[in-house]
């Protein structure tokens, strides 16, 4: 007889969403999937509203990654005023997206992710959270606050608020940079420095005890996809899109934002609101692709800044080559923070960077505007229509979550055939289920652009539809 | 300007004050520090009495009576807060709020609104009915400015402005209920207009977020209404 198992609610990541394992007549996991349970519709409802309203509305749909939207949203609108922002601008831009990685990043990995491989996939999992972790090993929590405060306080200090700015406009940014804040900022980074070093140290001595995770956890080839810089470098808010094969041979080089539609599908399935995008060449569902750190550092030539080029590389000798464990996403991410902090200081040392032009003026000029960056999560793509008046007509928003989505299903079966045994749910199980799924740190606010209670739920059904167990966690 | 009326001695809220006898119970309230609430009267217009905000009790009189368009009379005892208004104000916004779209949070006149501040300052925490959704265009044919009827709450301070003040009468109110709306012309799209002057006027008395600067974002627009009462009195002297 065969049987289903529901996980539902999924703890610990931003959103709503369950599992479901199928099992066989031989109570062998026959098939995995992973439900998006929470729908919104921004895409419908900012039809017919000013584009210069945008940004700010776009930055609702979350409260985690509101830069990277509003980002990708302001650069759609730049598009539809057809105007070239100041060049401040765009750094300015480029040092609260930087602050917004960091911040992201340092929520995923110290929050969400790291009581999970700290206090041990089997521990209670009632302490297995922040809390759990600053009694356990308070430097490493304290890491993850002071990490956190440091991209949400630059955020702060450039963009007015930590959630939701209204800072970033079409044609460039609110206001200047006040030269106090520059310097505010660049008494913060040794600290910021002195933190991510540490965590990667101490993350990287402990690699070889998650042996089994590395080998289970989503590691399967796929393509990577990301922005790439016009010189193959880390990309985090402006460049072309790279795909790259399992080989790690190109596949696109780097493609213009306006052409995403030639390589990027967008399949459906009635049993999720989550889209299932995919690499158009390839098709259905073998274009599978995954976005987001791990995608990055797999697809670059390197990264650009000092610091992070060297643990690049060690990164890089992992696997000799791509790495496709989903386990390094964690990994990835401190490499990002660290270069992250390295390129905002860049900027931040720029004499340019204080000059008070920053926002050029103008009408809706274009009727299209596609804006593609990068959110911590991956590549997020907003594509706006808009009437010569200027009101919004048509949009369409592909969320790095959203990329992931094959993945992340095929991540939550290969883990389910790793563990699953009988038609009882255990906890190891159910944690290295949803562990696997915080590796891709989705964001399914962002994903479905919810309105129910947070967090897994987890289901095991037969084939007849009989419900045989299920755990609920919230 | 040396004024030769009589004073009327009247009570508000508890405190003996005087009044000249063309003044109004809202007018003198303010000479006396005494907030009442107001969104469709603006000093320097003429007075609708459309908002229903600044109702007051008076004693002895069953009805109540709005304190911008009735006038200070001898020997009144006049009432301007009870939990009696407090709940018919909040409701009014409520009203208010539960039609059209009034989404503060991305709304260009987040901060600097009327409406919102009214909300804030009158405790107004939940709208309890439904809300209407009404399918409003928003009109952006103008050069310089924004329409969007989906933040306008009717208080025809845009039509009053461009009449008694500007001269213009662009303009003008269509429709009844759910479906009046505010137009220019003979409902032709704004930037059309030949009758428009394009002085900015309607955008600066405009409480909320319906009459708007093109290219602000998101609490980006800030009105500024120190004009009026100086075109106003201008007018008075002619006269």
């Amino acid at each position: 007889m065969t049987k289903q198992i529901v996980i539902d609610p999924i703890t610990r990541i931003e959103g709503h969403s369950k599992i479901t394992i199928q099992l066989d007549d031989n109570g062998r996991v026959e098939d995995a999937r992973f439900h998006v349970t929470q729908y919104r519709g921004f895409e419908r409802f900012c039809e017919g509203r000013p584009f210069y309203e945008m940004p700010s509305l776009m930055g609702r749909i979350c409260g985690i990654c509101t830069i990277s939207h509003e980002l990708a949203s302001a650069k759609a609108c730049d598009e539809i005023m057809a105007v070239q922002i100041p060049e401040t601008a765009d750094m300015l831009r480029r040092i609260v997206n930087l602050a917004s990685v960091i911040q992201s990043h340092a929520l995923s990995f110290f929050y969400l992710s790291s009581p999970d491989f700290l206090l041990g996939l089997e521990s209670d999992p009632a302490t297995r959270n922040i809390f759990g972790l600053a009694q356990k090993h308070p430097e490493i929590a304290r890491d993850g606050v002071r990490l956190r405060r440091f991209g949400q306080e630059i955020i702060e200090w450039m963009a007015g608020k930590r959630v939701h700015p209204n800072w970033i406009v079409p044609g460039g940014v609110g206001s200047p940079l006040e030269p106090e804040v520059r310097d505010r900022i660049l008494e913060t980074i040794p600290e910021a420095y002195a933190i991510v070093q540490h965590s990667l140290d101490w993350f990287k001595r402990s690699l070889e005890n998650y042996a089994d995770e590395i080998r289970t956890f989503g590691n399967f080839p796929t393509l990577f996809m990301g922005l790439v810089s016009p010189t193959g470098g880390l990309e985090l808010y402006d460049g072309s899109v790279r795909v790259v094969d399992e080989r790690g041979s190109m596949l696109v080089p780097g493609f213009a934002p306006d052409s995403y539609q030639e390589y990027i599908g967008e399949a459906v399935e009635p049993w999720t609101f989550m889209k299932f995008p995919y690499y158009k060449p390839v098709g259905y569902p073998d274009g599978i692709y995954r976005v987001g750190p791990l995608a990055r550092l797999n697809i670059i030539d390197a990264c650009g800044t000092p610091q992070a080029d060297q643990e690049w590389a060690e990164f890089r000798q992992l696997d000799r080559g791509m790495n496709f464990s989903s386990f390094y996403f964690h990994y990835a991410r401190l490499i990002e923070c660290l270069f992250a902090i390295e390129r905002l200081e860049q900027h931040l040392n720029d004499p340019r960077i204080l000059d008070k032009r920053v926002r050029a003026y103008a009408g809706p000029n274009s009727g299209e505007g596609i804006g593609i960056t990068e959110a911590p999560r991956g590549t997020l793509i907003h594509h706006y229509r808009a009437d010569s008046q200027g009101r919004i007509t048509w949009s369409n928003l592909v969320v790095a979550t959203t990329h992931n989505n094959l993945a992340m299903n095929r991540g939550v079966k290969q883990v389910a055939h790793r563990y699953v045994e009988g038609d009882r749910l255990t906890e190891g199980m159910l944690n290295r289920v949803e562990a696997v799924i915080r590796t891709f740190d989705p964001c399914l606010s962002c994903s479905t652009h919810a309105q129910d209670r947070l967090a897994l739920h987890v289901e095991l059904v037969s084939p007849d539809g009989e419900m045989l167990d299920q755990i609920w966690r919230d | 300007m040396a004024r030769r009326s009589r004073i009327k001695t009247l009570k508000i809220d508890g405190r003996d004050v005087g009044a000249h006898e063309d003044q109004t119970i809202l007018q003198l309230a303010r000479e006396n520090n005494i907030t009442i609430p107001t969104l469709c009267h603006i000093e320097g217009l003429s007075v609708p009495g459309a908002c229903r905000l600044c109702l007051v009790e008076v004693k002895g009189w069953r009805k109540l009576v709005p304190a911008c368009a009735t006038y200070a009379d001898e020997g009144m005892e006049v009432f301007t807060d009870s939990e009696r208004l407090r709940s018919y104000r909040r409701m009014i916004l409520e009203l208010l709020f539960s039609e059209g779209n009034h989404v503060c949070a991305v709304c260009v006149s987040n901060g600097h609104c009327e409406l919102q501040s009214l909300a804030q300052h009158l405790g107004m925490d939940h709208v309890r009915y439904p809300n209407l959704q009404p399918v409003r265009l928003v009109d952006m044919t103008h050069s310089r400015f924004t329409l969007d009827r989906n933040r306008c709450i009717l208080c025809l301070r845009c039509v009053r402005v461009c009449d008694e003040i500007e001269g213009a009468h662009t303009w003008d109110v269509k429709g009844r209920g759910v479906d009046a709306r505010v137009i220019s012309d003979l409902d032709t799209p704004w930037g059309e207009s030949p009758t428009c002057t394009t002085c900015g006027k309607c955008v600066n008395v405009c409480p909320v977020g319906a009459l708007v600067e093109k290219g602000r974002a998101v609490g980006e627009m800030v009105k500024r209404q120190e004009f009026l009462p100086y075109l106003s009195s201008m007018r008075e002297v002619k006269r």
